[in-house]
């Protein structure tokens, strides 16, 4: 063991670093594609059950070796590049779609420890890093050179700049509340149990964080981007295989990350709902893993339960409703912090 | 030595992506390259330990304004080969401006502002050092009338945009509330008639 510590310290000390960060990125991606594949599976699983099916059951028990069949499957299928389409942008929109959904996990606290760069504005670095997604939506509709792709792209592009507005108001009453950017405090401020938790002071910052959340991943009812049943499929039309699986994974990371999010920022993170015995002896990461799975399953459920908005219905949702509501609710936050009954959950 | 690695590669994109807006043909290629000069100027910001301003230009320039940029830019049918045919034509005003901006930079940069000496290394800090913090401080106690005025001034042009649409337009529109609203008794109308006779058989 010392030997193999003497190894260890001989090296130059940003390689150290640059191996010890690998290992820490491989750490949190690998169980997040794990999750991911299996969030497809629940999916599919949940929304049978919803309509009274039963869903996908052939592949290994009930199922389970479902989603690795049909990753297999999509990878060893060609990837078809239409002619006069723009083939380094054509290629390169899944990658920046799934890049920032991923990068976006460096700030996450899982527990009060276990965060991989606790830097000072997290909160910030994710909003400008889910705002980026957005871009490989934009390019790979333009560089597939197809009617239904394009339309796609511009819906997306108008839908997802609507509701960024909307969720950064949103961000803004919980950074507020906490008084800090950073993810791992918000988190701290909320300790003290449930009834510490933002969602209750916040809680039409809530509402409007995580349907704004469902719009900006371009989830079921605000999916006009694929909207199958007027632009066959959006903005991946054209995409087959694999490069059609990074755009499936980068959607399912999303709604992992926005649940993450949600719960980091108004359900209180790791913390434990009450402060007594059978809460507190589940560690930290399981309730921040319990609360996600809750959150994300409301995914699902929404798009089991509703159909479709219309286009110009999507609009006045995000820039008539929940933008004034974010507004008149931050002066409310400003309001209450300094003359207050309610002062505990501002401390 | 990362710190000045870091830099010369973001400065390397940012001139090469610029050079490349100017440069490259198809206006959404040119819109591509110019996010990712704002992406590249964004972490050179941050090497500066100006986290915040950072992000907020990611947030804001490449989040917002670059996507409607886009927007536009994809929608628009340019015809390349028509651009190409005024250019003899606009050469000479063309150079003008270059030259004319080229003098203001020679001027500016070799001022005593842009000295080496005048801008020494901005002092590292701590690692909780909050520089948002330290920004907000100085926004709302030193600037605090000129940050006002500013503030105001986006307000009147948000109010002036949104009055620009306001505009009465004779078109028909559905109000949505009204068509959920709607009942049977609205449509529909049953009307008791007496069968004719010699109608049946």
């Amino acid at each position: 063991m010392d030997t193999l510590l003497s190894i260890w310290m001989w090296f130059p000390e940003l390689l150290r670093v640059f191996v010890v960060n690998l290992a820490l990125i491989v750490a949190i991606v690998v169980p997040l594609m794990i999750c991911v594949a299996y969030f497809t599976f629940a999916e599919r699983k949940v929304i049978g059950y919803m309509q009274v099916r039963i869903g996908p059951n052939r592949v290994g028990p009930r199922g389970w070796l479902q989603p690795i069949a049909d990753a297999v499957k999509l990878m060893f299928k060609e990837i078809i590049i239409p002619t006069e389409s723009n083939p380094y942008l054509f290629r390169m929109a899944p990658v920046l779609v799934l890049g920032p959904s991923l990068a976006a996990w460096a700030v996450v606290p899982f527990t009060d420890s276990w965060v991989l760069a606790n830097i000072d504005a997290s909160l910030l670095y994710v909003l400008a890093l889910t705002s980026l997604g957005v871009y490989g939506v934009i390019i790979a509709g333009w560089a597939s050179n197809s009617k239904y792709a394009f339309l796609g792209a511009m819906r997306s592009a108008a839908q997802i700049v609507a509701y960024e507005i909307a969720m950064g108001f949103a961000l803004v009453g919980v950074l507020m509340a906490a008084g800090s950017l950073n993810l791992h405090d918000i988190v701290t401020a909320q300790s003290g149990g449930i009834h510490q938790w933002y969602f209750i002071p916040l809680f039409p910052l809530f509402i409007v964080y995580f349907i704004s959340g469902v719009a900006e991943t371009n989830r079921a009812p605000f999916d006009v981007a694929e909207g199958e049943s007027e632009i066959v499929a959006g903005f991946h039309v054209e995409y087959s295989g694999m490069a059609f699986a990074v755009f499936f994974l980068a959607e399912y990371a999303n709604m992992i990350l926005i649940a993450a999010l949600t719960v980091l920022m108004f359900l209180g993170g790791w913390q434990a709902p009450f402060d007594v015995a059978p809460f507190t002896w589940i560690p930290a990461f399981l309730w921040f893993g319990i609360k996600t799975s809750a959150v994300a399953f409301f995914f699902l459920w929404f798009r089991a339960t509703f159909p479709r908005y219309r286009y110009d219905q999507i609009m006045r949702l995000g820039w008539k409703v929940f933008i004034p509501v974010t507004l008149v609710w931050i002066a409310v936050i400003g309001v209450f912090r300094f003359f207050t009954p309610f002062g505990h959950w501002f401390q | 030595m990362i710190l000045q690695l870091s830099f010369y590669l973001f400065s390397t994109v940012l001139v090469a992506s610029a050079m490349m807006v100017v440069t490259v043909r198809n206006p959404v290629k040119a819109a591509l390259f110019l996010v990712l000069a704002f992406f590249s100027a964004a972490c050179i910001w941050m090497t500066l330990e100006a986290e915040f301003l950072s992000i907020v230009l990611i947030l804001v320039y490449v989040g917002a304004v670059m996507v409607l940029f886009l927007f536009v830019v994809m929608m628009l049918d340019i015809d390349i080969a028509r651009m190409r045919e005024g250019f003899a034509k606009y050469l000479p005003v063309g150079i003008i401006v270059a030259l004319g901006l080229i003098i203001e930079l020679v001027v500016v940069l070799s001022g005593k502002a842009f000295q080496l000496a005048s801008m020494p290394r901005p002092v590292g800090h701590d690692a909780d050092y909050s520089n948002t913090k330290e920004l907000g401080r100085l926004l709302y106690t030193d600037y605090v009338f000129p940050f006002e005025i500013a503030g105001l001034i986006l307000l009147v042009a948000i109010i002036a945009a949104i009055s620009l649409t306001l505009r009465r337009r004779n078109t028909k529109y559905q109000t949505p509330g009204n068509q959920v609203k709607v009942v049977k008794s609205d449509r529909l109308k049953i009307i008791k008639m007496k069968g004719q006779p010699g109608a049946e058989s």
